[in-house]
């Protein structure tokens, strides 16, 4: 009896199946449906019509007349768009502009070992430790006196605060698996450090580049507090910190609308992730395991 | 200049400029910066005056900060726990031979990745007083007669809020220890069970002590991040019912900005520093003294 429950892949042959649905197959269905659901209800609130989502008759796991009438109002209707387009800029812009940033600061750290590299390294881990919430307030008096506050200047410069000491952390551990010799020979072949960097380096360390990209892009995606702060006007909100300041206004809340923003708003970080759950993944895991 | 540009030190120092700029804009002289107003009476657009200890005086016999400190503890205690527990258990799950094994990997991460901010609206509604799903469903059961108030009464707020956090952070977990558990190879357990350890023994003998490093490490960022929390509580509650679940990161904020008392909001969060700290260094000498599980030396 006692191989029967062993519990490796080496092993699991071992086990027999009526034993592997009750331990592995039943409790890993439970995750699934608490995980998902969230998901399911956003995206059946959202094709609802407002009888249907405010009646208590009928079953409310399904849609009975599915209606467009809430991404209408939500697309038309409201500053969404415009909320999304800031969005995307700020991502992007911060999320380049922070990787380029930290290729630079992670190749001199890990690479050209100038004196005092070891302490900066660890000044980088530190600084990726400082949570957002403890900084919010200093830097919104240091926004407003730069005279950027209220613009998008305020976030695509904030957020590379964090987006930096993680991005430079992933990729120093990058760096650090390709092999001296490479840069050794180029070296002795008479190349400059910029021309190693930029010929030798980048081209091998593309897949790091792309997990700390993906991950510095939904970082920004998702930010808030800073978002929340530092802009006041509805022309430069984010998505998160538009839906929840100016959908919700009111005692009646538009459920079905706010699902639809929620649902869009989530949208385009699941796709890209879809896309790269490999790399999403090793950038999550490699960031934590250094 | 050829020469200069070869100088380690010298290229080292061009290639740190853009990052160490911003970081020292940005990060740095606002974490200083940010002590100093602690120590001031600033409010929005005055700039303060040096007042000594008075904001903490203030804070410390301040009710609702007194009861943020609890909310935060209370908070960050039984979310931690719970979110190892569960996590550790999915992560296992999931790394046994299972069919489409990448696929449900993938999208059992989908409410880390999702903007929190968000998924806090899912809940939201979830929670809802009068339309919620879940009292719903426990209606139909059988179990309860009246709708449950998920975040009109404290307790049933405080527990809400947590289990929106769980939910958020037990994928994070699991996929980090799932990572850790892919490094153990299967011959250990193989062994195990050949000098005739139990389940529970190769489980307590063998995984937990190769996984304790990355436990810790994982372990440090979801305290840190459950601890100075924001979005959840300013989405779900404001901090409501009475306070019930205000955090030290929400009340700072409240305090702060709608409020106007920069001062009083950023003592606030100077508060939260040293716990952040002790959890940073308890995991760091916790570690120190298992490098030898990674292969290092005793």
């Amino acid at each position: 009896m006692k191989q029967d429950d062993i519990s490796t892949q080496g092993m699991g042959y071992l086990e027999s199946l009526p034993r592997r649905v009750v331990t592995v197959y039943l409790p890993l269905g439970v995750f699934l449906v608490v995980l998902l659901f969230p998901f399911y209800w956003m995206a059946v609130t959202s094709f609802k019509p407002n009888g249907e989502l405010l009646s208590r008759e009928g079953n409310p796991f399904w849609v009975i007349e599915p209606t467009l009438a809430h991404f209408k109002k939500l697309l038309f209707d409201t500053p969404y768009p415009e909320w999304m387009l800031n969005t995307v800029i700020v991502s992007v812009v911060s999320t380049f502009a922070s990787l380029a940033a930290s290729v630079f600061a992670a190749y001199a750290i890990e690479r050209l070992r100038f004196r005092g590299s070891k302490q900066v390294g660890l000044a980088i881990f530190l600084a990726y430790l400082v949570p957002p919430s403890i900084l919010f307030i200093p830097l919104a008096t240091i926004v407003f006196n730069l005279g950027i506050f209220d613009t998008r200047w305020a976030l695509i410069l904030t957020y590379p605060t964090f987006l930096i000491p993680f991005c430079t952390w992933l990729l120093m551990g990058y760096f650090r698996t390709i092999p001296f010799e490479l840069e050794e020979c180029a070296l002795i072949d008479g190349a400059t450090r910029w021309q190693i960097l930029v010929k030798i380096i980048l081209p091998l360390a593309v897949p790091g580049l792309i997990s700390a990209g993906i991950f510095a892009f939904t970082l920004s995606w998702n930010e808030f507090i800073y978002a929340l702060t530092f802009v006041s006007s509805s022309e430069v909100k984010t998505v998160p910190v538009g839906v929840i300041t100016e959908l919700v206004e009111g005692d009646v809340y538009h459920w079905g609308a706010l699902m639809a923003g929620a649902l869009l708003g989530s949208l385009p970080v699941a796709v890209m992730y879809s896309f790269f759950v490999e790399y999403y993944v090793s950038g999550m895991t490699g960031a934590v395991k250094e | 200049m050829q020469r200069l540009l070869n100088n380690r030190n010298f290229l080292g120092l061009l290639f740190m400029l853009p990052a160490s700029a911003l970081l020292l804009i940005f990060l740095t002289y606002p974490l200083g910066l940010g002590t100093w107003l602690g120590f001031t009476d600033a409010k929005i657009g005055r700039a303060g005056v040096w007042v000594g200890l008075d904001n903490f005086a203030f804070l410390i016999g301040d009710s609702v900060a007194l009861l943020s400190l609890f909310n935060t503890l209370f908070y960050t205690v039984v979310a931690s726990i719970a979110k190892f527990v569960l996590g550790l258990w999915l992560a296992l799950l999931l790394n046994k031979h299972l069919p489409f094994k990448a696929f449900l990997r993938a999208i059992v991460l989908l409410p880390f990745i999702v903007p929190t901010a968000l998924s806090a609206i899912a809940f939201w509604w979830l929670y809802d007083a009068q339309f919620s799903v879940l009292s719903w469903t426990l209606t139909k059961f059988g179990l309860i007669d009246r709708y449950i108030d998920f975040l009109g009464d404290p307790w049933n707020a405080r527990l809400s809020t947590i289990a929106a956090n769980i939910w958020r952070g037990v994928p994070f977990i699991a996929i980090c220890l799932l990572a850790g558990l892919q490094t153990i190879s299967p011959s250990l357990y193989e062994a195990a069970a050949l000098d005739g350890a139990s389940p529970w023994q190769r489980f307590r003998y063998v995984t937990l002590p190769l996984l304790t490093p990355i436990i810790a490490v994982v372990m440090t960022f979801s305290v840190l991040f459950t601890f100075t929390d924001f979005q959840l509580i300013y989405v779900l509650t404001r901090g409501g019912p009475l306070n019930a679940t205000h955090l030290m990161a929400t009340l700072s904020f409240q305090r702060a900005i709608p409020g106007g008392s920069l001062g009083e909001g950023a003592a606030l969060a100077t508060l939260m520093i040293p716990f952040l700290l002790s959890a940073i260094l308890f995991s760091y000498f916790g570690l120190q003294r298992r490098a030898w599980q990674q292969g290092g030396k005793d």
